[in-house]
């Protein structure tokens, strides 16, 4: 299990109904390639986070996979629409089985 | 300076190697890029793919990828131990078809987006990005 994996998120508090918001995520993660070597010259085992989802009132916004090539800490920008009010779900899904969750709410007027 | 004979053969083996060595890494992205077209070959144009021409760090370069309509994106990093980065799949309730992430580049290499768009068309964009310190901290 990776150490101090915080997920932080940044989506605007309130929006006008059907509008189109960008939303920024970033999950702090090794995310450790598979392809670094230690002291001894042996290869670290890879473990990184694979896959990465976004959901709005249970609807589908973005469904990422990721592979080692993502940079450490990753971070992902997209959009969303966002036709009422709600809640977006994001869920980092680790190699390890471990899954971190983040929840926001947006307000639409 | 003079060489051997045996010398001169070796010399030879390891020209031929680094030679071929750029093709293999090509063909791994190319199997890769038609593993997600599932064989069809991508077009042009629709895709719009942004990434520093200089990167200074190869640990964290900033790429931006967007293709108006697209059902899903993947991308790709020719020059890398494994080629393939991300594949982002847009859902419903996607505002435009865009993502920006940040990827590890080994060295100088090309970097290839592939859209599938909702009627199952391909198309690519390729950008090469030149890289001061490699990622993969080796």
């Amino acid at each position: 299990m990776a150490e101090n994996v915080t997920p932080r998120v940044r989506v605007p508090r309130d929006a006008s109904a059907g509008e189109v918001i960008t939303i920024k995520t970033l999950i702090s993660h090794p995310m450790e390639s598979g392809q670094r070597r230690d002291g001894d010259g042996n290869q670290i085992p890879r473990s990184i986070i694979n896959r990465f989802t976004c959901d709005f009132n249970g609807e589908n916004v973005l469904d990422a996979t990721f592979e080692p090539a993502i940079s450490t800490n990753p971070f992902l920008e997209f959009q969303a629409t966002v036709p009422e009010s709600g809640t977006f779900v994001f869920t980092w899904y680790d190699d390890d089985g471990s899954v971190y969750t983040e929840e926001k709410e947006i307000a639409v007027s | 300076m003079t060489f051997s004979r045996r010398q001169t053969l070796l010399l030879a083996l390891g020209a031929s190697a680094a030679a071929v060595l750029p093709f293999r890494a090509s063909a791994a992205v190319e199997d890769a890029i038609a593993e997600f077209t599932g064989g069809a070959t991508p077009g042009e144009g629709g895709i719009t793919l942004t990434a520093p021409e200089i990167a200074e760090n190869g640990n964290t370069v900033p790429i931006e990828v967007s293709a108006p309509g697209a059902a899903a994106i993947a991308l790709f990093a020719a020059g890398n131990p494994t080629p393939g980065v991300a594949t982002f799949n847009f859902g419903p309730l996607a505002g435009a078809h865009m993502a920006s992430t940040r990827i590890r580049l080994a060295g100088t290499q090309d970097i290839v987006a592939v859209a599938r768009m909702a009627d199952g068309s391909f198309v690519q964009a390729r950008q090469e990005v030149k890289v001061t310190i490699g990622g993969c901290g080796g």
